[in-house]
């Protein structure tokens, strides 16, 4: 997913062999894992503030599809499942969350049985039922959530909730027994991600009365630590603990530290920084300014977290498009961007890694390769990315016909992403093309990629894991069923379809469910397949930097939500 | 100058003479002009300074280069190796004309060479839209004043359309339009990175500004008897307009120059600031200040340094026009200030 303002950082894992497969590409996960310690009463108390430049839109779980509130929603919204708490690897894991184990798997791993906990309430009183479950997935498709076609379309039913939202029924998808307290919820497929995708906070259960569009700021009962007081975007969210809620699975919804998490909003990044310098705030969700992170690495150096992400930073090319309807002319690129030089503008080596690879490193799947660097080709590629090779992407430039052509570079608006664009416009201009930089508003620009009738041929954008499969970024980013054209919400910007990988595609999926070793060493495949034929560039792999204040103790990181914010202690 | 003195010269001289007799004289004026000057001539030598004397290309971006400071190789931007190692800084100043002399941006690019070239960008701007404005002005105003009637009706309204913007919600909202599509117009067509936008979008927002003194000026003087005779004559509306109208209109314009050039430089500044004025690579003293905002912990004379200069080019264009309007004006010069 998008990062900000449309995105998330990673939702992950889910089977514990997938789990057992990341691990094994990344020791220093599996080192660092730890489940989460007990809760001490005696630290609680206290309010935590969090500062950010923006709110990050409706607070509808269901509809928000930002790492901001995502960050928020796992201390206040809970599903059948959700990721564990902890450290390391163990926070890809799915715990049982309101259902009290993981699923009964049957009907050759399409149907999956659920009992529901007993004696759970929402925030206003009101008992947690196998009817608001039913309604929650219902409500999936009436909000039109973001993910309904990609994430919950394989539900049984679900293909109609698609067509007619308002509708929806999902009779035979969510089957639920209140005598039994059971849930059955039928997909027409084996889905070897299903389970993360039952553990996002798309999928977390809201009260059956909940509305039937998006809830905009109006605040939806939750069940967890945290219950929601008020949300005015232009200002401030508060959170306060939930008076109903008890503590059930301490991995999946422990208790909280803060009696109080204020987030307040219209903050810029460099007053952010500042705030949380002398103690006025907590942490700063926004990236910190460039020119502050000298001072924070020197004079704060014990208040800065620095965590790997699976993700990527990536230049998207409209292989409809002249002149990157012209394969040469992507592999040019590939090869004249200086990935060094794009770490150096996001921040430095500390912060950012150059890859080629389309599957970031230490995700399930990825083979370290680059067929794009100096003496490597997409079919002798080298181990790593070495330097650019200008020379050749001159010539694949001139070979392809396209030199002199023009081409617009749009980027979001901020500062990183300007300067991105700035410098690839002098990259294509100095490999024969005549490139215009278009900076746009951050809140516009990554819908404003993806729809073809604003002919975009090249931009910058980021991507990072929703949960911790190759088909999150394969299959979501590059599949032919992500293309929808003259659509905002065709995550495949590049409009790249090739049939053939998507049948491969189809089987490695499938594959998944049964051996994930097999199917990551089918996805390490494709990702070089597809990267033969560059319908992108990638960048680097970023990492998230936190920056807390002095007083604030206990920071504990997620590799699916980042920062737990509920167990910091400021007491 | 006494009295006696000054009516001798004023009866002795045309006015435009006696006009710039005082100009001459006038110390405002010539600070200003010398001032000017030398951003000007700076501006101008952009080309040459950013060849012969620091060697760089200023829209060429150069993360990976290196000069050589005291003897030392130095990369122009320079990755921490303190503390946690975090964030890469550009080279401050060298205080060396041959290279970065004032540093260098985000982009590894020499500061000092594209002010020069941002001098060229804002100046340009700023002088052609100025006139841009004053000419559409003079046209509207004249024949707005001139003809009144339904004529002079249908001009007003307009002008208070734009009017009714405030100038620089109006110059944004034209510049996010028209800077990502271009502008089309028949067969006129302006490219989304073409300076002719800006200038365009400045000319027009402050029209109503000018004109409207403009058009009072020419109702005013339609009622004057050389005009009433002109007409009794039988003479032709241009030739009214051209002989009698226009050179009485002229003293103000010479006036407005100077101020409205000033004030379009400075919106040009405040757009390409905003990213919505001159469009990268290129550079303008707008799009240096914004390029610095990154830096201002860091490296603030990449920011500080275009200030500088706009504010130098305002209050010099301002004291110019002072000078011009005191030049131009008969009272100040009989009480002899």
């Amino acid at each position: 997913m998008h990062r900000r303002p449309l995105i998330i950082k990673a939702v992950l894992a889910t089977t514990a062999l997938l789990v057992s497969a990341i691990v094994g590409t990344n020791a220093s996960l599996a080192a660092d894992s730890a489940p989460l310690a007990p809760y001490d009463a005696k630290k609680a108390g206290g309010t935590v503030t969090l500062v950010a430049q923006a709110a990050a839109g409706t607070l509808d779980p269901k509809v928000n599809y930002t790492a901001q509130f995502w960050q928020l929603y796992q201390a206040s919204y809970d599903g059948l499942l959700t990721f564990s708490y902890g450290t390391g690897a163990t926070t890809f894991n799915v715990v049982p969350d309101l259902a009290e184990a993981l699923p009964a798997v049957s009907n050759g791993g399409k149907t999956f049985t659920f009992k529901l906990r007993k004696g759970i309430k929402f925030s206003d009183g009101k008992p947690v039922t196998v009817a608001d479950v039913k309604a929650s997935f219902e409500r999936i498709f009436k909000v039109s959530s973001p993910t309904a076609g990609s994430f919950y379309n394989g539900i049984v039913g679900a293909d109609v909730c698609l067509k007619t939202p308002a509708t929806c029924k999902l009779d035979k998808g969510v089957v639920v027994d209140a005598a039994t307290n059971t849930v059955v919820i039928n997909i027409i497929a084996p889905d070897d991600a299903i389970l993360s995708k039952l553990a996002v906070p798309h999928a977390v259960i809201n009260p059956a009365s909940a509305p039937s569009k998006d809830a905009g700021t109006t605040i939806i009962p939750t069940t967890g630590a945290y219950m929601y007081k008020s949300y005015d975007p232009n200002k401030s969210l508060v959170m306060v603990r939930n008076p109903y809620f008890k503590e059930w699975n301490h991995n999946a919804q422990p208790q909280g530290y803060p009696d109080q998490i204020i987030f307040k909003f219209g903050i810029t990044p460099t007053a952010q920084v500042t705030a949380v310098e002398n103690n006025q705030a907590n942490w700063a969700f926004d990236p910190i300014p460039a020119d502050r992170l000298n001072e924070i690495g020197t004079k704060y150096a014990s208040q800065v977290h620095i965590n790997p992400l699976t993700a990527m930073w990536y230049l998207p090319m409209n292989v409809n498009l002249a002149p990157f309807n012209n394969v040469k002319a992507r592999q040019a690129v590939n090869y004249a961007i200086d990935r060094a030089n794009m770490v150096k503008i996001f921040g430095g080596t500390q912060l950012a890694a150059p890859v080629c690879s389309f599957l970031p490193p230490n995700f399930p799947g990825h083979v370290d390769y680059c067929g794009y660097t100096k003496g490597a080709t997409p079919a002798k590629p080298a181990k790593a990315w070495a330097g650019p090779d200008l020379e050749l992407a001159k010539k694949l430039v001139k070979e392809s016909g396209t030199a002199g052509q023009a081409v617009g570079i749009v980027v979001s608006d901020d500062d990183v992403n300007k300067q991105m664009g700035v410098y690839l416009q002098s990259v294509l201009n100095s490999i024969g093309y005549k490139a215009t930089v278009k900076p746009i508003s951050g809140n516009i620009q990554f819908t404003y990629i993806q729809n073809t009738k604003n002919k975009v041929q090249i931009s910058v954008t980021q991507w990072y894991q929703d949960y911790p499969a190759a088909s999150d970024f394969l299959d979501v980013l590059l599949g032919c069923a992500s293309f929808t054209p003259k659509s905002d919400s065709s995550i495949n910007m590049a409009g790249y379809c090739n049939k053939a990988l998507d049948v491969k595609m189809a089987k490695a999926k499938a594959l998944g469910a049964t051996d994930p070793v097999a199917a990551n060493k089918m996805w390490g495949e494709i990702d070089q397949e597809v990267m033969a034929d560059a319908p992108v560039a990638v960048a680097f792999t970023p990492k998230q930097l936190d920056f807390i204040s002095s007083g604030t103790k206990n920071y504990l990181f997620s590799l699916q939500y980042k920062m737990f914010v509920s167990q910091l202690i400021v007491k | 100058m006494s009295l006696k003195e000054s009516s001798e010269a004023i009866f002795s001289e045309s006015p435009g003479k006696i006009a710039l007799r005082s100009l001459r004289k006038d110390k405002r004026a010539r600070i200003s002009l010398a001032i000017l000057g030398v951003i000007v001539f700076l501006s101008l030598t952009a080309p040459l300074y950013s060849h012969f004397i620091a060697h760089t290309d200023p829209f060429e971006s150069t993360l990976d280069a290196t000069i050589m400071v005291n003897g030392i190789t130095t990369p122009v931007l320079e990755a921490s190796t303190t503390g946690l190692g975090l964030g890469i800084t550009p080279i401050g100043p060298t205080w060396n004309l041959s290279h970065y002399f004032i540093g260098a941006d985000s982009q590894g690019r020499d500061v000092l060479a594209r002010l020069f070239y941002g001098g060229r960008s804002t100046l340009f701007i700023g002088v052609s839209s100025g006139l841009l404005c004053l000419l559409l002005s003079l046209l509207i105003g004249i024949i707005s004043g001139y003809y009144r009637g339904w004529v002079d009706a249908i001009f007003s309204r307009v002008l208070d359309i734009i009017w009714a913007f405030p100038v620089y919600l109006l110059a944004i909202s034209l510049s996010v339009v028209l800077l990502t599509s271009g502008l089309s117009l028949g067969f006129i067509h302006l490219g989304p990175g073409s300076f002719a936008l800006p200038i365009f979008i400045i000319g027009v927002v402050y029209v109503p500004y000018i004109a409207r003194p403009i058009r009072a000026q020419v109702l005013a003087l339609r009622e004057n008897d050389f005009v009433r005779a002109a007409v009794g004559s039988g003479a032709k509306n241009s030739t009214i307009i051209f002989r009698e109208i226009l050179p009485n209109i002229i003293p103000s314009l010479m006036v407005f120059i100077p101020i409205i050039v000033a004030l379009s430089m400075l919106t040009e500044s405040a757009l390409s600031f905003l990213s919505i004025g001159v469009q990268p690579p290129a550079a303008s003293w707008g799009t240096i200040i914004n390029d610095g905002l990154g830096l201002l912990y860091t490296r603030p004379m990449v920011g500080i340094a275009p200030g500088i200069l706009i504010a130098f080019t305002a209050a010099s264009l301002n004291l110019y026009g002072d000078a011009v309007r005191d030049a131009l004006d008969p009272k100040s010069r009989a009480r002899g200030d």
